[in-house]
């Protein structure tokens, strides 16, 4: 599978996922590269993302997977001389890894605290996560639902700053994915008081069953 | 980015458009910059990433060295909320810096229903509405395009306005603002200096008088003043700046592709149709320039389609060539080439064909009017038999999905005219039974009537605009009279139409109504989600104001106008020739047929009309 590996950080964050295939589509052609096409009414460059990102959440580790007629060399250079503010290519590359196999994802949320944060709110998240099961109300399809998130979070751990926090967790990719930013919904729902006025979310890295990084 | 933005994004729509950063993106160096033009675009950034005259003077702009041009858009309901809650004014999308960081603040303005937007995005900027309340030369504030030919409605607001195309008149503009700001003019000595700038018009400098029935009894004109203002043209397009390393969006926006402006002007003369008087004379660009700025954009932007536009590109003199060499390249490639505005007479089959090997896009006719009598009044030379040839071809050749414009409310229209467009749709959906090759999907006819709008410099711009209650009349009759259910009817609001033919002949006491429409929370007025008839309505009777002085009362051949003072090169007698012409359903031969001498080709020197 033609792969590449790219971050998505500063203004290109605000891109949705449709978006930024179509870029992707439009990049490669700018570095004179003819993606293949499908055939039929209206024929499409194939490219494909396993994990769509939200809007909003930067990211260091994205996987783009995309189809050539025939083998050209592509370097990243190349790419990233056509891209737009905040999305630069790490790597191109062939992997013979499915991406069912993608099945963690490691990210880093700030909690910010305009007024310095809470006492006692570290305290409280760790206890929150440490708890046998965290219920919030998730939005779907069918309308709101509750679930309990806790068997998606394989770990969480804290670090306080003078007016932030910082959280690094592990939490399922795939089937089903849990979007991090619901661990900061968590906390908003159950804990009132440690709500914080703002909260950003970054991917770190993707792993796959065996604990390696994915690619 | 700005903090108070990063904590709005998360919950707006399509945050993207608000951020800038595309592929593109002209970024400046603030220390080598000494004069900022904020380029506002008075609609969403969809839309004004979409036009083609922003994206040419952003280029000619910051070609300039010394001169960071940016973009501005007006942002959508839950932003402009947003941004009100956390204080954060209007900035321009390349540096992030509020309105009041620049030297001048420039719009296009293509649409009357964006006049709201206009002063909406002063006031989201902090920017002073009324021209003589901004004191020095800081932030003038001048606007152009397509709809600036009669801009009085916004006379109170603007220091002064181009006329015309703008790619020669800008700089030049740019040039002397740069002189005054070094030797600190007042903006007075400015504003008398650009006034002598061909093509531009200082509203401030011509005084209005009325008569006591409300009609325009003289204006008084500054000493040293310009008499008259005369748009300004390029004279030859192959040599015009065009560019085409244009920004890329980031998101979807509505013309998402490479564009090509094959040429400006149109040899047609529709009797009602504003562009078709105002871009003359024709000047076409050459075929050897357009595939080099095809392959050059489609090369810079990636776009995997590409568009030739102009106000009727089946008119372009070159275009089998050209299609033909642009399909060559286009076709390897998977490049979809798309020709909007051909004409129903020589839209070829063999074009049509050959188009059909990238993707299949559908058909589209204007006919406007439904009976021969009425296309012939407003001169729209196209005949029946035209209409439903080129539907059998298409047809035949697979095409199952037809739409169909028309207008109601065109002067001398009765209800012959309006049920002649339903045997127009019978007659199409017959020939669709007789000779469609796939008939599996079923025939697919649109139809979309418009309520016309009367425009300054057309030869309908004396014309009585149909009332409300007579538009909605005649359309249904209309939906009563489609000769099938399965044909799908769509018509536009009474309501927007009647303002808009209110501003377009507006005169400049409708800027106390355009203030007191905004105080009530008026804009966006294009869209059905914001627009608000009622907040209207009471604006005009907050103003003393008849909306029927401008629509239903009709304009008096001998009345001063609003726009007199104004030309496009189009001669006035040529439009009271039309007129007549009109009333008499006599035809008008298209320019190349024959030159009927509008004018027009007096703003050439040198050159020729390509009529």
């Amino acid at each position: 599978m033609d792969r590449i590996l790219f971050e998505k950080t500063g203004k290109a964050v605000w891109m949705s996922h449709l978006d930024t295939m179509r870029l992707m589509q439009r990049a490669f052609r700018r570095a004179g590269v003819l993606l293949h096409h499908s055939q039929g009414y209206t024929p499409h460059a194939y490219v494909s993302m396993p994990l769509p990102l939200s809007v909003g959440t930067e990211s260091l580790c994205e996987i783009l997977e995309y189809e050539l007629d025939s083998k050209l060399p592509i370097s990243p250079e190349q790419l990233n001389k056509v891209m737009p503010q905040g999305i630069r290519v790490l790597r191109v590359y062939d992997s013979p890894i499915k991406t069912k196999y993608l099945t963690m994802l490691q990210a880093e949320l700030t909690l910010y605290y305009d007024r310095g944060v809470p006492e006692g709110t570290a305290e409280r998240i760790t206890e929150l996560f440490a708890a046998p099961e965290i219920k919030v109300v998730k939005r779907t399809k069918r309308g709101p639902e509750e679930t309990d998130i806790k068997p998606l979070v394989y770990s969480a751990s804290l670090v306080q700053k003078e007016d932030r926090i910082l959280m690094d967790c592990m939490v399922s990719a795939q089937n089903p994915p849990l979007n991090p930013l619901l661990l900061v919904q968590a906390i908003e729902s159950l804990l009132p008081q440690c709500k914080p006025d703002h909260a950003t979310c970054r991917r770190i890295e993707v792993y796959d069953d065996k604990g390696n990084p994915f690619r | 980015m700005n903090e108070k933005l990063l904590r709005i994004l998360p919950n707006v729509q399509k945050p993207a458009r608000y951020v800038g950063g595309e592929y593109k993106e002209i970024i400046k160096d603030k220390k080598e910059v000494d004069l900022r033009v904020a380029f506002c675009f008075p609609d969403t950034y969809e839309i004004g990433m979409s036009n083609l005259g922003m994206r040419i003077l952003y280029a000619i702009m910051n070609q300039m060295p010394g001169v960071w041009c940016e973009r501005v858009f007006a942002p959508w309901g839950d932003m402009e909320e947003a941004m009100t809650e956390h204080g954060l004014p209007l900035y321009g999308l390349e540096s992030g810096d509020p309105l009041t960081d620049f030297d001048m603040i420039a719009f296009t303005i293509g649409y009357e229903m964006s006049y709201t937007n206009v002063l909406n995005m002063l006031r989201l900027g902090n920017i002073p509405l009324h021209a003589r309340d901004r004191k020095g030369l800081n932030q003038m504030v001048f606007a152009g395009g397509a709809c600036m030919y009669n801009p009085e409605p916004l006379a109170d607001f603007f220091d002064f306005f181009c006329i015309g195309e703008g790619e020669e008149m800008t700089p030049e503009i740019l040039e002397l603002y740069r002189k005054a700001k070094k030797e600190q003019w007042s903006k007075e000595a400015f504003l008398k200096e650009v006034a002598h700038i061909e093509g531009v018009y200082v509203p401030s400098f011509y005084e209005h008088v009325y008569k006591e029935d409300g009609r325009l009894q003289e204006i008084k004109i500054a000493e040293g003043a310009p008499e008259r203002i005369t748009k300004r043209i390029i004279q030859n397009l192959d040599s015009a700046h065009y560019p085409t390393d244009m920004i890329v969006p980031n998101l979807e926006i509505v013309h998402d592709r490479a564009n090509l402006e094959v040429m400006r002007g149109c040899i047609r003369g529709c009797r009602f149709c504003q562009a078709g008087f105002t871009y003359r004379p024709v000047r076409p660009r050459s075929p050897e320039t357009l595939l080099q700025q095809a392959i050059d954009s489609l090369e810079s932007s990636g776009c995997h389609e590409i568009t030739l536009s102009s106000l009727s590109t089946s008119d372009y003199r070159e275009l089998p060539k050209l299609a033909e060499e642009m399909l060559d390249y286009c076709t390897p490639r998977k490049i979809n080439l798309s020709l909007p505005s051909l004409r129903a007479d020589n839209f070829s089959r063999e074009l049509m064909l050959k188009l059909q090997q990238v993707r299949k896009s559908g058909l589209t006719f204007a006919p406007e009017a439904g009976t021969q009598r009425l296309r012939d009044a407003i001169n729209k030379n196209v005949t029946e038999e035209e209409i439903l040839e080129t539907c059998r071809i298409a047809f035949e050749g697979g095409w199952n999905n037809v739409k169909l414009y028309f207008m109601l409310g065109l002067p001398t229209e009765t209800d012959e005219d309006v049920l002649g467009i339903a045997e127009l749709v019978y007659k199409i959906l017959k020939t669709w039974r007789a000779h469609a090759s796939n008939k599996k999907r079923g025939c697919r006819i649109h139809v979309a009537t418009a309520y016309f709008v009367p425009k300054p410099f057309t030869p309908f711009q004396w014309e009585k605009q149909i009332s409300p209650e007579e538009y909605i009349r005649r359309q249904r009759l209309l939906k009563e009279n489609m000769p099938s259910k399965s044909i799908e009817y769509n018509w536009h609001a009474a309501d927007v139409s009647r303002l808009e033919a209110v501003l377009a002949r507006g005169d400049r006491r409708l800027g106390k109504l355009l203030e007191n429409v905004l105080a009530k929370g008026e804009r966006l007025d294009a869209w059905d989600e914001y627009f608000n008839y009622q907040l209207w309505l009471d604006a005009f009777a907050d103003c003393g104001i008849d909306p029927n002085f401008y629509t239903v009362r009709g304009y008096e051949e001998e009345e001063l106008l609003p726009w007199a003072l104004i030309s496009d090169g189009v001669q006035e007698a040529y439009l009271k020739a039309e007129r007549k012409r009109a009333y008499a359903s006599q035809t008008t031969p298209d320019c190349r047929t024959q030159c009927s001498a509008c004018g027009a080709n007096c703003l050439l020197k040198g050159g020729k009309c390509d009529g």
